[in-house]
């Protein structure tokens, strides 16, 4: 500092007072701006130097916003490859709630212009309040023309709406095979909790029921995405790269087409399930089940409507009855009762004579006609319970569990479907567990001719019959080919979906014969029950089921009506051995297995006109070859159309 | 007077600092507004710190002992032309600060920070020496708090505290003693205590920013967004940062006003720590210079005016670079000789001009 004229304590100001400032307060000041300086510094680098990876990714996930490319789902063929699932472009919109600072101010406009109520879209918004603020929430799908131009033109007033082109699924109309098929939903918070789901996140798409959700996997493909910079109002300034979607794979399921429109035909308006079978193989060639729902109000908007009245329903549309209707087989046990029965050697030597039914353990048991004198030849054609009585107390309850089991009853078959039911085969040891009880003797009776704590679904049946008409191997049955799907999938369904699957019973050729030549005269012998329905110039085999749906007390007070009619079954086959179709049939209170048997009589008729139109042949039963195969042989290469009987 | 002042004597290294962070603020303020409507500012800056720099020249030929004379004057007008913008001011974004004249625009609050400098020289100057009395500290206040309270009204919180720095740095200076010290900061805490539990004396809108202040992440799309997005401008810089017009937060107008008030977010975005760091090391090395320039001035109100400079320069650097580090709450105060606004580049070069003065005449008496 350079002196002044005068002392620096000195100076003299107008009023005569100091001049100078303290130079200790100069240097304080300077210790002040230096320390308020060192902390700003500090505090950079808090914010630079050690944030900056957290920082940096929170300014990269502002810039950027991936946007999904969503891959066409897996399309669905029949076992020809005709297109069955077809997908179509829609748009969809979505809300970006990080678009807008009130998103309800926004409300009555939107509203307005998607045409959905209110507190519709304040519904959607709670329910993904706690998903984070950048996922978009699907608001509308499949919108319209209309409502596209909407967002078009509100783009500035309304940042927050934004469209998605999407893929979505175009299922057969009227409900067709559609519980075979399954539909396409939104990922549920169920399926989002499970391990096995681990890969899908809210808002996905998947199958949730039928072929839809077993080979969703497959079917669904990967999504792509782009990687799009974006300023702060979401307007795109360019893009980073992008990943492309793979397709999802087209699956070829085991159904024919034609048989099951046949199936479809037959099933038509009323209640109840048809299933066909190659039981050569265990594939599925028709699965229908009635009453039916549209897949296609599934996969696009649900209307409330239409969600209760299906839930309203008191047959269960959702139900697919071919795998999950449980009820007593009726007499259709009886194949089942047959093969216990000549395999214990039993049923061979046993006589008896049929007066309207038999005495056992003081109770009588009632059969529907006076059969006189009945044996085994031709107890299956009669359907006579007098029979069946005395060959169910004679082998006792656990002989034919064993039996019934080794055929899968009790156990689910470990079709490629989700939710089969499993049925059961009462035994001792089963009331013990389920009942706590002892089993008495008197039960037996019943179960004899399918009766009392026995259920099954139609597909057991369809199994069981296929393999005892196949000499006693049985098949997994499945709706999708095998060589279709990778090993790892095919193993991962077989794990999710456990059942008896491949296996094989003892059954004598002798046996083998005795059973389905009896099959064969319940539809060709004038004796036959179902001598109605059938077929000329087809070796259609088979066995009809009338059972009961409550008792005869229940019945009287009950006072008829449509609901306490009993269930029709019939499961046949064609050829009656070794055959190449086999169906079952439930139609619910169809009163009489006859009339159950007519509508597979349609379905075998449908398959056998196909198969001599492709061989332009007859196909003919293989070894061993009966001795009374002639019926087949000797029917005309091109028979005029066959006729179904239409009275009883 | 024995001689005319030389432009020998002129501080040129000041000057030079001065000019180097005007040339940093030009180049900020361009790529700050590169692909908004604002685009060209820079331009308009260029042409602020060029009037600014007559207007120094001019000011620094003029014996600051004339605008102390003055200064009574200049204080009864500046009461004056807030009492017009209060009456016939213009509303610009929810605030009263402007008065329009003949197109030009001009905002008084800002220019008063000067004139409370001088006038605080004044008043300490004629007590010089003496023992601050409680009456001393009380009309200190009074002349301070006046156009203070004016400011508040407009509403303009930001450059309503920037007086505060200049009563304080004029009590410290003038000869506080520790115990009224202390006797004031414990009133103030009555006060405040009293007022914040009543919550009836802020405005929703301070209310709302202290809440973001104190937890940023609650509203991202509300108060909290601004303060957010410039922490992550400032973070995600990093050490070198991305580049001269490649902030992402920058350029994507995710960051609030980036020309502006949040200036130093888009720098740090772009020029990283060590960009950040020279400029802290520039605004250290001005400070340090000014508080020479207090050391050897001639007589008590030149230190005194040079010390008020001081004092508004290093309390605006405090809360608008704290805030932007969040530090500090958002108040809308803009950062000395970076920030875009002429009326800040025109009270930075008059303060500049008058301790230029200061600095010449150090050895006359």
């Amino acid at each position: 500092m350079e002196p002044s004229h005068h002392s620096d304590d000195q100076d003299l100001g107008p009023t005569g007072k100091t001049e100078k400032v303290p130079a200790g307060k100069l240097h304080a000041a300077q210790y002040i701006v230096a320390l308020i300086l060192a902390v700003l510094i500090t505090g950079l680098w808090r914010l630079e130097v050690l944030g900056a990876d957290n920082f940096r990714a929170l300014a990269e996930a502002n810039r950027i916003r991936k946007v999904p490319i969503l891959a066409p789902r897996g399309r669905l063929f029949d076992r020809e490859g005709r297109l069955l699932v077809d997908n179509y472009p829609s748009v969809s919109c979505y809300i970006l709630r990080e678009q807008v600072k009130d998103l309800n101010a926004d409300l009555p406009l939107i509203s307005q212009g998607l045409h959905i109520p209110i507190d519709q879209i304040q519904a959607t918004l709670r329910r993904y309040q706690i998903a984070p603020k950048y996922q978009p929430i699907p608001l509308k799908q499949d919108i319209s023309p209309d409502e596209q131009a909407f967002i078009a033109a509100h783009r500035d007033e309304l940042p927050e709406l934004e469209t998605l082109d999407e893929q979505r699924r175009l299922y057969p109309r009227d409900g067709f095979a559609a519980h075979l098929i399954g539909y396409v939903g939104e990922v549920s918070e169920q399926m989002l909790d499970d391990p096995r789901y681990a890969f899908y996140s809210p808002g996905d798409v998947v199958g949730r029921s039928g072929v839809e959700q077993t080979y969703d996997a497959l079917l669904r493909g990967k999504d792509g995405s782009r990687d799009v910079i974006v300023n702060s109002h979401g307007k795109e300034l360019g893009h980073l790269g992008q990943e492309l979607a793979v397709p999802g794979q087209d699956l070829k399921l085991t159904i024919d087409l034609d048989i099951q429109m046949a199936a479809e035909k037959a099933l038509d308006g009323k209640i109840g399930a048809i299933v066909a079978m190659d039981p050569h193989t265990g594939e599925i060639l028709a699965m229908v089940s009635r009453p039916t729902f549209d897949p296609n109000q599934f996969s696009v908007r649900l209307t409330k409507n239409y969600w209760n009245e299906i839930l309203n329903n008191a047959d269960h549309p959702l139900l697919n009855k071919t795998i999950q209707a449980q009820l007593a087989p009726g007499s259709t046990f009886k194949i089942i009762m047959s093969v216990a029965g000549l395999q214990e050697n039993v049923a061979q030597t046993m006589h008896v004579v049929c007066n309207g039914g038999a005495t056992f353990y003081g109770h009588f048991y009632a059969c529907d006609r006076h059969h006189g004198m009945v044996d085994i030849y031709n107890a299956i054609p009669y359907s006579c319970d007098s029979f069946y009585y005395t060959l169910a107390n004679r082998l006792g309850i656990d002989t034919i569990a064993k039996y019934a089991t080794s055929l899968g009853f009790s156990q689910k078959t470990g079709i490629d479907l989700p939710d089969e039911a499993s049925g059961t085969m009462p035994s001792t040891l089963w009331k013990l567990k389920t009942q706590h009880a002892p089993w008495y003797a008197g039960e037996t009776i019943s179960v004899g001719i399918g009766q009392g704590a026995v259920t099954a679904t139609p597909i057991q049946l369809a199994r069981a019959l296929s393999g005892i008409a196949s000499g006693g191997v049985l098949r997994r049955p499945h709706v999708v080919f095998p060589d279709e799907v990778p090993p790892s999938l095919l193993e991962a369904v077989h794990e999710t979906y456990p059942g008896s699957g491949d296996t094989s019973i003892p059954l004598t050729p002798e046996n083998w014969q005795l059973i389905t030549d009896a099959m064969a005269n319940v539809t060709s012998s004038p004796i036959g029950t179902a001598y109605a329905a059938h077929l000329d110039g087809v070796d259609f085999a088979g066995k009809t089921g009338t059972a009961q749906v409550m008792s005869h007390d229940a019945l009287a007070r009950a006072g008829g009506g449509k609901k306490t009619d009993p269930n029709a079954w019939f499961v046949g086959m064609a050829p009656r051995r070794n055959p190449d179709i086999v169906v079952a049939v439930l139609w619910e209170h169809g009163n009489w297995g006859n009339n159950s048997a007519k509508l597979a009589a349609q379905v075998i008729d449908a398959f056998v006109n196909k198969q001599r139109k492709r061989d332009n042949n007859i196909r003919i039963a293989t070894t061993p070859e009966p001795p009374k195969a002639e019926p087949v042989s000797t029917a005309p290469a091109n028979p005029p159309h066959p006729t179904v009987p239409t009275a009883d | 007077m024995p001689r005319l002042s030389s432009y020998r004597d002129f501080d040129w290294v000041l000057l030079g600092f001065v000019l180097l962070l005007s040339v940093i603020s030009v180049l900020e303020i361009k790529s700050a507004t590169l692909h908004t409507k604002f685009h060209g500012f820079d331009h308009k800056q260029i042409g602020f710190l060029a009037v600014g720099l007559v207007l120094m020249f001019f000011i620094s030929l003029i014996d600051y002992h004339r605008l102390i004379d003055i200064a009574h004057w200049a204080y009864g007008i500046s009461i004056l032309s807030l009492i017009a913008v209060a009456l016939v001011g213009t509303k610009v974004l929810g605030g009263k600060r402007w008065i329009s004249f003949h197109g030009i625009h001009f905002q008084p609050s800002e220019w008063i920070k000067l004139v409370l400098i001088v006038v605080m020289a004044r008043y300490f100057w004629g007590l010089a020496g003496k023992e601050l009395s409680w009456a001393d500290i009380g009309k200190a206040s009074a002349m301070v708090f006046l156009p203070m309270v004016f400011v508040l009204k407009q509403p303009d919180l930001g450059t309503a505290l920037t007086y505060l720095p200049i009563l304080l740095c004029g009590l410290f200076l003038g000869g506080i003693r520790f115990r009224q010290i202390a006797i004031i900061l414990l009133g103030l805490a009555f006060i405040g205590g009293i007022a914040w539990k009543s919550g009836k004396h802020l405005k929703p809108y301070q209310q709302a920013r202290i809440n973001a202040f104190m937890d940023p992440d609650s509203d991202p799309r509300g108060s909290g967004y601004q303060i957010r997005q410039s922490l992550i401008a400032v973070g995600s810089g990093g050490i070198w940062g991305k580049g001269a017009n490649k902030g992402t937060q920058t350029q994507g107008d995710f960051l609030p006003i980036p020309y502006t008030d949040f200036i130093f977010a888009a720098f740090c975005e772009e020029h990283g720590f060590v960009g950040a760091l020279g400029v802290i090391v520039l605004y250290f090395l001005i400070l340090m210079r000014l508080i020479q320039n207090a050391q050897t001035a001639s007589d008590l109100p030149g230190s005194f005016i040079v010390m008020g400079v001081v004092a508004v320069i290093t309390f605006q650097i405090a809360v608008n670079v704290g805030m932007v580090v969040g530090l500090m709450p958002v108040t809308g105060i803009p950062l000395p000789l970076l920030s875009y606004g002429g009326s800040s580049v025109l009270f930075t070069f008059l303060a500049l001009g008058i301790i230029m003065n200061i600095r010449m005449r150090r050895f006359v008496n």
